[in-house]
Formats: structure tokens, sequence, C-alpha cells
């Protein structure tokens, strides 16, 4: 249910940027895509697991999405001149997977010839996209590897040369990596926690990295947007594309409270960079049956593209409530209320922190933990006498 | 050192300076579901080479470029790898297995049979590893030319198939890493698995069934049930075995 929303207001904001939208119901049992005034839903019973991403190909024809068993499925939804019961009954065929891991980021190529896949286990997958996808996905052009924890997010940085085939990834390494995905060959790496000067004060307390949980990369692909967990603001890392390389741009702070981005979006057209931080099932410290355990808090960068000069446009800036489009019905809608309590911003922080390595890296357990897991097992249970 | 050599001796046979099995005993089955902590290397780049075939990577040369070529998936206690390193003394091989006492086995092995065979067994090793989920983290696109699946764990139940390691979508990884002519090589004795191989590599659109004639003149073919452990227990038993192999074919667009 909570993720639910998240979705839906994450959904919602890109609805003011981008044509297409899609709700997912709270079991994922249907998934459902608007595009202008059409409204269509789909089965997805087939999934046992939870869905964890999900993409639509380029050219609108077919819908891709990954479960928690890190099996992806297609729905061909090209077809809507039936639209009423047909692509209802229409069955979400498994065309690739990642084993047994989870897979955290699904996109198309631009050009539409490639599906890649992002897993817990440090692999990005770049498959090619067949003709008949149905009939499976099974040539795999290449893997990236190189992060050292697992990657959390993809961006294909879009340039006017074909052959320059780019593509960015997060990690919760901290870094940010740049890749000829066609090849799968490592361009450059980007250590962003220690450019936005998170790993000192990390380093007192624990030995673990900020991960990098969101990217957005500018038409052009010259400006990436990276969200990191621990940093209140968004970092802008330069992308030359001739020498294909990364380099800090700048670091943009939030004034007034601790936003940190959980996800990013932009469109391709208004040069704004919509930001959402957000949060569920956050413990509530005073048990205030009012406010719900549910967190969105929408911001908004402008100035987020590239004119050419080495300097980015002195307007990049992070806007105040009252200069974003729509205002305040937007934000009303978007966050669920206008004021965030400044107690449960901080808590929401916090949790943010941790939230993405919680959900994604493997857990290690001491001997003494394991036998008390093994003990609690299904199997065992069924064999203790009863007494 | 000293102390290292008396504890190794005391699990070798005293005789053929060989490993003795039943100092390196293990359950027949590893979960390869869980997650698992040993060392992965982050990409083929990575993988050191020159640790597992000293032979073939001197330390003052540069020009160790040579690759692994086959891979013995789930290669237990490395009864084909022996085999193999005579057949092919100039191509590396390696055996991936998840079990780690077993693994240990057949690194004791190798390294004994070094000894007693001197510049024998230089191509041959052995990694610790989930091959299920980490094959790409040792081969590169097209890199080897045989993989060998024997015996493997048939994982009977329904709900359990997805851990075999031959499934549809896991040979698409395979082809990856398995060049185009490469040849992937399937033995069970369990009728219910070797039909589910054969349908997995049959509807596969990467590989195509290797004919009669090409695995009578293979000398590979013959030791997949004489060369290995499990093989040789099956004989004894004088039970049945099902047999799948496939070529690796090019991508038709």
């Amino acid at each position: 249910m909570e993720d639910t929303h998240m979705e839906e207001s994450e959904q919602k904001l890109e609805s003011e940027v981008a044509p297409a939208l899609i709700a997912i119901h709270p079991n994922q049992k249907f998934i459902s895509v608007s595009i202008g005034s059409e409204l269509r839903v789909f089965n997805l019973q087939v999934s046992e697991k939870r869905v964890t991403s999900l993409a639509i190909s380029s050219d609108g024809k077919f819908l891709c999405f990954a479960d928690k068993f890190g099996v992806v499925y297609v729905v061909d939804i090209g077809d809507h001149s039936c639209e009423n019961q047909a692509p209802l009954s229409k069955k979400a065929v498994p065309i690739l997977s990642h084993y047994c891991s989870i897979i955290t980021r699904l996109e198309f190529s631009p050009d539409g010839q490639y599906i890649v896949t992002a897993d817990r286990d440090f692999k990005i997958r770049v498959t090619v996209f067949p003709k008949e996808p149905l009939n499976g996905a099974h040539e795999i052009q290449s893997f990236c590897l190189g992060h050292t924890d697992f990657v959390s997010c993809l961006a294909f940085v879009h340039c006017q040369d074909s052959a320059n085939q780019l593509l960015v990834s997060g990690s919760g390494d901290s870094t940010v990596r740049l890749w000829d995905y066609a090849s799968g060959s490592l361009l450059d790496t980007c250590d962003v926690g220690a450019k936005a000067g998170l790993l000192d004060s990390i380093q007192g307390q624990d030995e673990i990295l900020p991960a990098v949980t969101d990217l957005c990369a500018t038409p052009d692909g010259s400006l990436i947007a990276v969200a990191i967990q621990s940093l209140p603001g968004i970092l802008l890392l330069k992308c030359n594309l001739s020498s294909r390389t990364l380099s800090l741009s700048k670091v943009i702070s939030v004034d007034g409270e601790p936003f940190i981005p959980t996800s990013i979006g932009a469109s391709s057209s208004v040069p704004l960079l919509w930001m959402v931080m957000g949060a569920s099932s956050i413990s509530q410290p005073n048990n205030n049956k009012d406010s719900t355990a549910l967190l969105a808090r929408v911001r908004v960068l402008s100035g987020f593209d590239f004119n050419g000069s080495d300097s980015i446009s002195h307007e990049t800036r992070v806007l105040e409530d009252k200069e974003v489009p729509y205002s305040d019905p937007l934000l009303l809608e978007l966050q669920g209320k206008l004021c965030i309590g400044e107690e449960a911003f901080s808590t929401a922080a916090q949790a943010v922190k941790m939230s993405m390595r919680n959900l994604l890296i493997k857990k290690h357990y001491s001997a003494e933990r394991r036998e008390v897991r093994k003990k609690g097992r299904n199997d065992k249970k069924n064999q203790t006498p009863l007494s | 050192m000293l102390e290292q050599e008396s504890i190794a001796n005391h699990t070798h046979s005293k005789t053929t300076g060989l490993p003795r099995k039943r100092f390196y005993r293990a359950r027949a089955h590893s979960n390869p579901l869980s997650d698992s902590h040993f060392p992965v290397p982050a990409s083929p780049a990575q993988f050191d080479c020159a640790l597992h075939y000293p032979q073939f990577f001197p330390p003052n040369k540069t020009n160790g470029s040579q690759k692994i070529e086959f891979a013995d998936i789930g290669c237990g206690f490395g009864g084909l790898l022996i085999s193999l390193s005579v057949l092919f003394p100039d191509k590396l091989m390696i055996g991936m297995e998840l079990r780690d006492k077993v693994t240990e086995y057949v690194k004791e092995r190798v390294l004994a049979l070094r000894v007693s065979n001197p510049g024998q067994y230089e191509n041959v090793s052995v990694v610790r590893t989930n091959s299920m989920k980490y094959i790409p983290n040792y081969f590169e696109k097209g890199q080897l030319t045989k993989m060998f699946f024997l015996f493997p764990d048939p994982h009977f139940k329904e709900k359990n198939h997805r851990r075999r390691v031959i499934s549809p979508h896991l040979l698409d990884e395979y082809a990856y890493v398995l060049r185009v002519g490469g040849i992937i090589y399937t033995i069970t004795d369990v009728e219910e698995l070797g039909v589910w191989m054969n349908a997995c590599l049959d509807g596969h659109p990467l590989f195509e069934a290797v004919s009669e004639s090409e695995l009578e003149a293979d000398p590979v073919v013959e030791l997949l049930s004489s060369a290995t452990e499990e093989g040789q227990k099956v004989a004894r038993n004088e039970g049945q075995t099902f047999r799948a192999v496939y070529r690796r074919i090019a991508a038709s667009r």
C-alpha cells in the first residue's frame, strides 16, 4: 500500500512532464497505463513476487517489468484497437532473468535496440530487445561490470553521434560510472560520495558508503543530476561526450529543510528537474494518529540544461514552493499536504539514508543468528513434535 | 611452512601424494539460491589467471594473454578436468564448484598431480563460485569453446526447477560466454532431467544439436560418462545415462 502511494505520487509527478502514466495495484495484481485519454489495465497476476521496476519500449508496443525473483516479463500493449477486454487477458511472458537476484532498474535504450537491466549483484545486463519479444530475449549484448555494490539506477546519455552509446549508472558503492553499453566497457568512474564531501562525515561512525539513489540526464546528455542518500540536495555531473569522462559540475544544496531526494525526473523539453523525497513505514515517535506514516516532499530545480558554455546557467537553483509550476494545487496533490512538520522531516531523512541499502544489500548473519533463522524455517517447523 | 606441510600431508595419501577424499566430505547438494559471501572478481579482467596457471603466465613475461576456454560447471571432484587436461594440454580449463570442501579437494588434487607429473596438469584449475550467478564475472563474451554440465543436481520438485543449472534463462548467459561454434555438453542419469535439459537446449534459438556422426568423432563425448566420479558410479550400478550435446550458433536477425 505504501509503495503504491509512492508510485502514484511519482507518477503524478511525471504527469506534469510526460504523456504516459503508470499506476500499480496495491498487491501488484494490475498495472494500468494511461496515454492521453486512454486508460489501459493489464493483469499481472502471473508474477508472484513484487514488481521492482518497469518500462515501456520506445515504440510503445511493449511493457516490461521485473519482479523480485529477478525475472523480466513482457506484455504486448501495442495493439489497442480492441482495448476494452483484450488487453486484460494478455499474458505477461517471462523473457529474461537475472538468476536469483533483485532487478533494481529496467530501461530501454533510446534507439529501442536493447533492454538494460541492473541488479543488486553489481551487474548491468544489456540484452538485445528482439523484434518478437514474446519469444524471449536470449541474445546478451554485454555485461557492464565494475560496480562493487548493488546497482541502483541507470540513465542513458543521449547524443547525436550514434556510435557513442553511453549509459551512466549509480550504485551502493557511492560511484557513478559511465559505460559504452554496446561493448560493456567502463569509460569513467566518478566517486560522487567523496565529491559531495559525504565520506568525511561518515567515516567516524561506520564504513557504509552513501548510495546513489537516482540519476537523470539532460536531453543533450551533457549534464547528469545525481541523488545520493544522505546528501541534502543534488549533485550535478558534467559528461564530456568527446573525451567520454565525468566530472563534478556543482553540488546544489537545499536550504531550510533536510531534503534528500529519493527519486528524480525531467521532461525532454522543459529545463526543470523534479525531485521527490519520500519514505513509507516511518516509525512514529509520538504515535500521532493524524499524521500518516507516509511522507512525500516535492522540490523542483530550475535551469536543468546545458547551454554549451562551461558554466551552468546561473539560474540553476531549487525553486521556492510558490515558484513551482501549478504551485500549491500540485504540491497538495503530490505531497498530500502543503506543510510537513520538521520532526517528521528529520525522521524521514534519517530513514531515507539507509532505506535503499537495507532493501538491497546481502545480509551477513552471525553463526548464532543463522542457527536461529534455520530453526524458524518452514520445512523444519513441520517436523517439530507436538507436545 | 613446515607446519603447513604436515597438515597437508595428513590429508594426503602417503604413496601417491594425492588428497584423500574422506577428508573432504561434503553434502551432496548446495543451495544455489542462498546469498554467498566468497570473493567474486568484479569483472573478467580482474580474474587473476597467473595465480591459477603459473606455468602459462611466467612472472617476467608479459605475453600471457591466453584465456580460459573450457569450463566445467559443478566440476565436483574434478575427474573430467583431469582427463581433459591431458587430452588438451595447451588449453586452459577451469572447474567451478559451489561446495567449498569439494573445491578444496580439487585444488589439492591438481597441485599434487602437478608435483608428481612435472609439466603436466598446469592447464587446469578450480574456483569456488556460484556459476549460476557469477558466470559473466569470470568470462568475457565468446571466450569459451566448451562448457560441461555433468550429472547436475536434478531438483525433482517442480518448485525447485528454477534451481536447475540448465534452464531457459540461464542458457542465455551460457550462450553469451560461449563463442559461436562452441559446444555445451550435458549428461545425467536422471531421465526426467535429461528430457528437461534436451528440451531447454532444443527450444533455445542460440543452440543446435550436434549430429550423431560428430559426436562419435569427438573424443570428449566418451569422457562425459567415463571420466567423472558420478559417471563411474552410474556405470558400476549399470545405470542409464542421458546426454545432450549442443552447439552455439549465431543469432538470426
